[in-house]
């Protein structure tokens, strides 16, 4: 049994705010950005939904690469991104409300951005 | 022009049950901007997911939330299933659903209670939470925990409930409708509670769906959507009607949680009757390998946990877009031009949960 | 619009029982399926370390030398994973809460279990 369509799309850093453009444009809302380490890299999902579909565009992005902001189209997407700075270590340019750091406060500077050996003990 | 004052709000204050910081920044008694802060209570669940294999990672996905956490644990069990291509039981997808449903209830009622307190109607409140301990005491009988459930597992649920249980349960929510119903009538008719709240808190059909609203605060400015139109579980099989109310304000949102927990105890009976007898669980092998965006209706609203594995029994990533994480652009927009005295009903009126917010 | 909705609710409250129990000289609510606290028949645990991997609080750790098996009741959420995966079924779910404590420690428990002889060889081993 599968439960809603959903695809993913794999597109550059650069092409990113056109795409998005276009999902607004077309009346998709933002469900959610999830940030992921793979590797070394980064991938970054943004997920849209609409009429239960999700459309996802994936950028994969080093850990210096600076990612463009959507919140020029998705004003409430600042809580993903904060979120993915604070916790990947991700720079993301133009931000409408940049909390610079202390969206999530941790101990540990970025603590998402390191991987832990699967399965150790602490 | 008006000097500007900046007041915080939280991260304690008597209605917050959790702590959320808010900047307002004031003109006279005017609320006109409002920056919000979390991460007061960052618990880093996400990461525990590398520690821990991905079959018990369900208890720990339960434990994301207090309030809804059957549901937190369904959906990463539904993810799992679905990389890895397990065929759940009927009956366990029912049980799924007749377990989803009350907690809805259970946190509807929660919500009702908070909320009367937030306008400052103590006895509404206490009222609301007596009803709710009924709900609470199924749990309690069905799964062995009140508040955490733990029943759901990878490939079904690990307990059954038998047919002369589920009859009880019910002829319970006969009972529990005709409380809840005198629960309701205080909250949508009285005259007082209505001065309360209505026109307080609007936030326009297009702002909550540009926002990201989701739940009963996009559906109180209707929009709408409900996950559990997707059809998991046994939600496919079963006919409800989704609650929308159009004025965007408080008492939509209000109007908007009342009237499911009507459409709950329907949802619950029906599949009480139409549950079919058979195995609840099936057997896991192997490990998950892939990902997959799981979405589901939380009390709260669309709730996304995005699960990608690479063939270990470790999960690389769990990632939970809990619903009030995304209500918070929609916050910010009701409070914007809102009355300071109004701030604390209408944070409650999203139903904050920080604390699932944060992992 | 209606006035003195809730008035009727408020008068039957008032002249009814309380809805609360008087804890704690009252016994608090239990069901036969409360999770309360995990125990153990130690006559019969295999040291096999299962429940040790499988729980998510990371709350037991079995030492094999000593034959102890030990559980932090601070950590252990209650989640009944260990009950359900021990191969031997020797750990049980109590109904009741484990007790308030002054301070944080490690209950400690021996495992008295014996292996048994094995049997010649040729003849697989079944355990009780
Ligand atoms: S209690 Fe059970 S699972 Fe734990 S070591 Fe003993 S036999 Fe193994
Ligand atoms: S009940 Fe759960 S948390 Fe407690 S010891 Fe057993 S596995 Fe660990």
């Amino acid at each position: 049994m599968t439960i809603g369509l959903q695809t993913i799309k794999p597109i550059e850093v650069s092409r990113l705010i056109g795409e998005v453009e276009t999902l607004k444009n077309a009346g998709y809302r933002l469900a959610a950005i999830s940030c992921v380490k793979v590797g070394e890299v980064f991938e970054i999902n943004y997920s849209f939904d609409k009429e239960y579909e999700l459309e996802n565009l994936r950028i994969t992005v080093t850990g210096d690469t600076e990612v463009p902001s959507i919140t020029g189209m998705y004003w409430g997407a600042f809580v993903y991104e904060n979120e993915m700075h604070d916790l990947f270590g991700i720079q993301v340019r133009g931000m409408n409300i940049d909390f610079k750091g202390t969206f999530i406060r941790t101990a540990i500077k970025y603590p998402f951005s390191v991987t832990t050996a699967k399965g150790e003990k602490p | 022009m008006t000097k500007q004052i900046v007041v915080p709000f939280g991260p304690q204050h008597p209605v917050l049950p959790e702590p959320i910081h808010l900047d307002l920044v004031l003109e006279d008694e005017r609320v006109v901007d409002v920056i919000p802060s979390i991460g007061y209570i960052h618990r880093g669940f996400e990461k525990l997911v590398e520690k821990r294999e991905f079959t018990e990672y369900t208890y720990v996905a339960e434990r994301t939330c207090g309030i809804c956490s059957f549901i937190h644990g369904m959906t990463y069990c539904v993810g799992i299933e679905q990389i890895m291509k397990i065929d759940v039981p009927e009956r366990a997808q029912y049980l799924r659903t007749i377990w989803s449903e009350y907690s809805r209830l259970h946190s509807h009622l929660l919500w009702l209670g908070l909320f009367a307190d937030s306008f400052g109607f103590e006895n509404l409140f206490m009222n609301a939470w007596r009803i709710r301990e009924r709900v609470l005491d199924v749990f309690e009988q069905t799964t062995g925990g009140r508040v955490i459930q733990g029943s759901c597992k990878i490939g079904g649920v690990r307990r059954d409930i038998t047919n002369e249980k589920l009859d009880e349960m019910a002829k319970g929510l006969d009972v529990l409708d005709r409380e809840m119903q005198e629960l309701t009538n205080v909250f949508l008719h009285d005259a007082t509670v209505k001065h309360r709240l209505r026109n307080v808190g609007i936030i326009s059909r297009n702002d909550a769906y540009m926002t990201g609203a989701v739940g009963p605060t996009a559906r109180g400015s209707g929009v709408a959507i409900d996950m559990r139109k997707l059809g998991y579980g046994a939600y496919g099989k079963l006919n409800f009607q989704m609650v929308t109310d159009s004025c965007g304000d408080c008492y939509s949102r209000c109007l908007v949680r009342s009237k499911e927990l009507f459409a709950s105890t329907d949802l619950i009976r029906q599949a009480i009757k139409k549950i079919p007898d058979g195995p609840v669980d099936v057997k896991v092998t192997g490990a998950p390998d892939g990902e997959y965006f799981t979405r589901a209706e939380q009390p709260r609203g669309e709730l996304v946990h995005y699960i990608k594995g690479n063939g270990t029994k470790f999960l690389v990533r769990s990632r939970i877009r809990t619903p009030t994480l995304t209500n918070i652009p929609p916050l910010i927009k009701m409070l914007q031009g809102c009355e300071l005295a109004d701030v604390p009903v209408i944070v409650l009126s999203i139903d904050p949960c920080i604390s699932c917010t944060e992992r | 619009m209606t006035f003195f909705e809730m008035t009727k609710t408020a008068l039957r409250t008032i002249l009814s029982r309380p809805a609360t129990i008087l804890y704690p000289a009252q016994a608090a609510k239990k069901t036969g399926l409360s999770r309360g606290h995990v125990t153990i028949d130690p006559a019969r645990c295999i040291s096999c370390g299962t429940c040790q991997r499988k729980c998510p609080a990371q709350a037991i750790l079995i030492s094999k030398e000593a034959k102890t098996w030990q559980i932090d009741r601070f950590r252990c959420v209650v989640c009944n994973s260990c009950v359900d995966t021990c191969p031997v079924k020797c750990l049980f779910m109590d109904t009741q809460y484990s007790a308030p404590a002054t301070a944080k420690g490690v209950e400690v428990v021996a495992i008295t279990y014996v292996k048994p002889v094995k049997p010649p060889a040729g003849k697989t081993e079944s355990t009780g």
